[in-house]
């Protein structure tokens, strides 16, 4: 353990860490622009300069290894008088559009300049004309004020591992361009505007809309994946500006996906804002009173065992909480939260979790991948496989349709045959598997959401069995979830009750009559066609796919317009804020339910969020405590049986189109069309 | 403040489209005869040859095309190849002569009379630095330190220096050139290699 002096004050450090580490762990700030923890050391913008003893010259800290015994000044005449002269050339050919710049106000440059900037320029020539690139839909640049610090180009190599930017030319004619004008590829684009220093990177959709000080701050989570990327909402007035990632190191670290960062458009679009009944064919718009009225008729003029409940991808525990209750007191069994049919049962818990955590993925040593694109299921979820992939000694194994996940896979095969072979020891894989200290499966949706998903669980579990992924504190068996609400959904036990029916069961019910009158609940992933003959009442936000068929619209709070709770992959419960309120008379969903109970006369007795909460706690013990995992009790789960051949495909087609806010979203269209007219190029129509 | 002479421009601005490119049957040869140099794994560090490979067969500069075909060629990332070729000044990446005439304006050269060489250049290619000559066969460009100084002013021609020049000599080293001959390269003033320019000083019993 290296021994430094830092402005008179010893600490010790890690072998290899950095002066500038031993700095900040003395507690002094060094100033930099190119130096980010998470990237790799660039050592180019010289801002870090710090004086070391012996040394003739200033040193960048970055880049320099603590030694022992070496003497630091931080805060030296001659570290000011270096620091000055750096930032003096870099604004050079920096321009003086602060006012206008959408980094105004969280810039480095403007904050540091503030410091050590000098208080006129003795730059007479003139400044250097840097052409803007064209990065795609969600970045826009002004590439005069790029200083050249290359985080953008660091990050989409080292983290999103889309090698698409780079330095070109040199000296005084370089510029970070993609070189060909074309939109960049990557998932999680959107980070390397949070990662520039200065204004050089902005987001187009919120460029020129606001200046930061005036936003209000939300610290809230994502519900557009199951990953709950810890998100902070800003908004002005009633009107959600923008979303950027909040640290959270066991979930997004500092990262947020791009359907997550930018998909905010689509809250204001096409928004469900007043109740509405369906008369003679049309829907109408009515008050809260007449739709809770009909609804409350239909449902007492309808045999309970008619009754179904389904709950959609982006609903909120709070609200689950009132569907269960609800349909316990109307006495319907009929209650499903796996709006995609998949064969997940409550018990034991481990089959529905991602039981290494997320974090937990560091590490592992061998991942097998089933049915599941990470990268577009989970992007935050891929990202951390390919962080532990570069450290090395990590094997990546797939059996599912081939995808660049952007580190190397071994395809093993498509289908079940092959999952079964691992599954019996028949592949070699399987030995891999067992004779890796911390084996891990990661089990997709696009695996079990199949006719045949509950005998390919089954398989899952004789793998995780016959490989032992699970080890004295190593839980290697993992779902990955693409709805926000399903670990919640299933955490509240929201199945079908003894009797029940599941989703085939509701609809093949619908379609022979048995089930008149299906709720809802921002239900948008179940093809309309198969509702259509039942009376639906749908509480959603957007006039999606559902809202077109339903007999009766309550409309409901989006993610940002209320304060409630979501469990993530990983199980793990987090709150949501409200950062803005429901759009006209849109009201939070799980009020709307408990008003319902009472026009229905029976009524839920839960009045307050507290009670509601305390209710769920009853309800699932481990949502009672926020963002804390409790482990899950391992047991068998699924069920032997034939499987259908077909491969496994990911249920996740087109990454910026999931859900009712994106597919709301005019910005995510774009992205969507752009990644179309791509994979149109890459079949070959082009030779 | 006026762009300097020479300088790049980002791609696409100037170049015509060439849709295709591959190594010839005896350059694929050669490209992997230089792969084999490097140890596997490490097949990017092959990308300076190649370029240069690529260049030589493609007339003189690097059309995207070709940049696209050895980034696949070493399964590099086509943006660092792109990086490479325009940060090092010896690829050229718009189209430019066939002949590369490059005159070093470096101080010693320019204090021994690289101004007249430049001059020479000017009258006999009919064109400015950083620019082609009006047939298009020449690319004339004004290069720093050749590492030639003992033997100052010096002229580079594609792979050959010629050295010890004056305006006279510049000139009919580079008419010959555009008369399609390669004089002999080296100094133009009769000495060997870079011996004393007034015989020989030491070692005068040694040797033939």
């Amino acid at each position: 353990m290296p021994k430094l002096t830092i402005d008179g004050e010893i600490v010790e450090v890690p072998p290899g860490s950095t002066v500038l580490q031993a700095c900040e762990a003395a507690g002094r700030e060094i100033p930099v622009f190119c130096f980010h923890p998470r990237l790799n050391i660039a050592g180019n913008c010289r801002m870090c300069l710090v004086e070391v003893e012996k040394m003739p010259k200033p040193q960048a800290s970055c880049a320099l290894p603590a030694a022992d015994g070496m003497v630091v000044h931080t805060d030296s005449p001659t570290v000011h008088r270096a620091r000055k002269g750096v930032l003096e050339l870099l604004l050079i050919n920096h321009p003086l559009d602060c006012p206008i710049c959408d980094q105004g106000g969280e810039c480095d440059l403007q904050d540091l300049t503030l410091f050590y900037g000098p208080d006129k320029s003795r730059f007479k020539e003139n400044k250097r004309p840097v052409a803007d690139k064209y990065l795609g839909p969600l970045i826009s640049t002004h590439m005069t004020r790029c200083i050249h610090c290359t985080r953008c180009i660091r990050f989409l190599n080292e983290i999103a591992g889309v090698e698409e930017l780079g330095a070109v030319h040199r000296g005084e004619h370089m510029e970070i361009t993609s070189w060909v004008e074309a939109a960049l590829t990557s998932e999680l684009q959107g980070n390397i505007i949070d990662l520039c220093p200065v204004g050089a990177l902005n987001s187009k959709p919120y460029e020129y809309r606001a200046r930061t000080w005036e936003l209000k701050k939300t610290e809230s989570v994502d519900v557009l994946d199951a990953v709950g990327s810890s998100i902070r909402i800003d908004s002005r007035g009633n009107e959600v500006m923008r979303i950027l990632p909040r640290l959270h190191e066991e979930v997004n670290e500092e990262w947020l996906a791009d359907k997550s960062r930018f998909a905010y458009d689509g809250l204001k679009k096409r928004r469900l804002d007043v109740p509405m009944l369906r008369k003679a064919g049309r829907l109408e718009p009515v008050d809260w009173k007449t739709v809770l009225a009909a609804v409350a008729d239909r449902v007492r003029a309808t045999d309970p065992s008619r009754i179904a409940f389904l709950v959609g991808d982006q609903v909120d525990c709070e609200t689950m909480v009132l569907v269960k209750e609800l349909a316990e007191r109307l006495g319907t069994p009929h209650v499903e939260c796996r709006q995609d049919g998949s064969p997940l049962g409550i018990r034991p818990r481990a089959q529905y979790l991602f039981n290494t955590t997320i974090a937990g993925i560091e590490q592992a040593d061998v991942c097998l991948l089933v049915g599941t694109n990470p990268r577009w299921e989970a992007p935050l979820v891929n990202a951390r496989i390919r962080k532990r992939w570069r450290r090395g000694g990590f094997t990546v194994g797939r059996i599912g349709v081939p995808f660049d996940l952007t580190y190397p896979v071994h395809d093993l095969g498509a289908g079940p045959a092959t999952l079964e072979e691992v599954a019996h020891g028949w592949h070699s894989f399987a030995e891999k598997l067992a004779a890796a200290e911390r084996p891990m499966l990661i089990l997709g949706m696009g695996a079990i959401a199949r006719p045949d998903g509950a005998a390919v669980l089954g398989l899952a579990h004789r793998l995780a069995e016959s490989v032992r992924l699970l080890r004295p504190g190593w839980n290697g068996f993992n779902l990955l979830h693409t709805a926000a609400a399903r670990v919640g959904g299933l955490e509240l036990g929201l199945v079908p009750g003894p009797g029940g029916r599941d989703l085939a069961g509701i609809l093949a019910g619908i379609e022979r009559g048995e089930i008149e009158l299906v709720f809802s609940i921002g239900v948008e992933e179940v093809d309309p066609k198969r509702l259509e003959k039942a009376f639906v009442v749908h509480l959603g936000t957007h006039g999606d796919r559902t809202a077109p068929i339903a007999s009766a619209i309550l409309p409901g709070a989006a993610y940002t317009e209320k304060n409630a709770t979501w469990v993530n992959l990983e199980g793990r419960p987090q709150r949501g804020r409200l950062a803005v309120f429901p759009p006209g008379e849109a009201k939070e969903d799980w009020r709307i339910l408990r008003a319902l109970s009472e026009a229905v006369g029976r009524t839920v007795p839960l009045d307050t969020p507290a009670q509601v909460r305390a209710r769920m706690a009853e309800l699932a013990p481990q949502l009672g405590e926020l963002d804390r995992i409790r482990p899950a009790e391992w047991g068998s789960f699924g069920r032997a049986g034939p499987v259908d051949p077909a491969p496994f495909r990911s249920p996740i087609e087109d990454y910026w189109r999931t859900c009712p806010i994106s597919r709301a979203s005019a910005v995510m269209a774009e992205c969507s069309a752009l990644a179309a007219a791509r994979a149109r190029e890459a079949t070959g129509t082009h030779g | 403040m006026s762009a300097a002479p020479g300088a790049k421009k980002p791609y696409g601005a100037m170049a015509p489209d060439v849709d295709r490119f591959a190594f010839t049957p005896e350059n694929l040869e050669e490209a992997k005869r230089i792969l084999a140099r490097y140890p596997p794994g490490r097949q990017a560090s092959a990308v300076l040859p190649l370029l240069h490979l690529a260049q030589a067969q493609h007339g003189g500069w690097l059309p995207k095309a070709a940049l696209d075909y050895v980034a696949e060629f070493l399964g590099m990332a086509k943006i660092r190849v792109y990086e490479v070729a325009s940060f090092y000044d010896m690829f050229n990446i718009e189209p430019v002569g066939r002949v590369q005439v490059r005159v070093c304006t470096t101080t010693p050269c320019w204090l021994c009379g690289s101004d007249a060489v430049l001059k020479a250049a000017r009258e006999v290619l009919g064109c400015e630095p950083g620019e082609s000559s009006p047939d298009g066969r020449f690319y004339l460009r004004e290069f720093e330190c050749l590492g030639a100084c003992a033997n100052a002013p010096v002229l580079w021609i594609d792979d050959d220096f010629y050295e010890d020049l004056t305006y006279e000599r510049a000139k009919a080293v580079l008419e010959a050139v555009v008369r399609g001959e390669r004089p002999e390269p080296g100094p133009q003033s009769g000495r060997k290699g870079s011996m004393p320019a007034g015989g020989k000083t030491t070692l005068l019993e040694v040797g033939e």
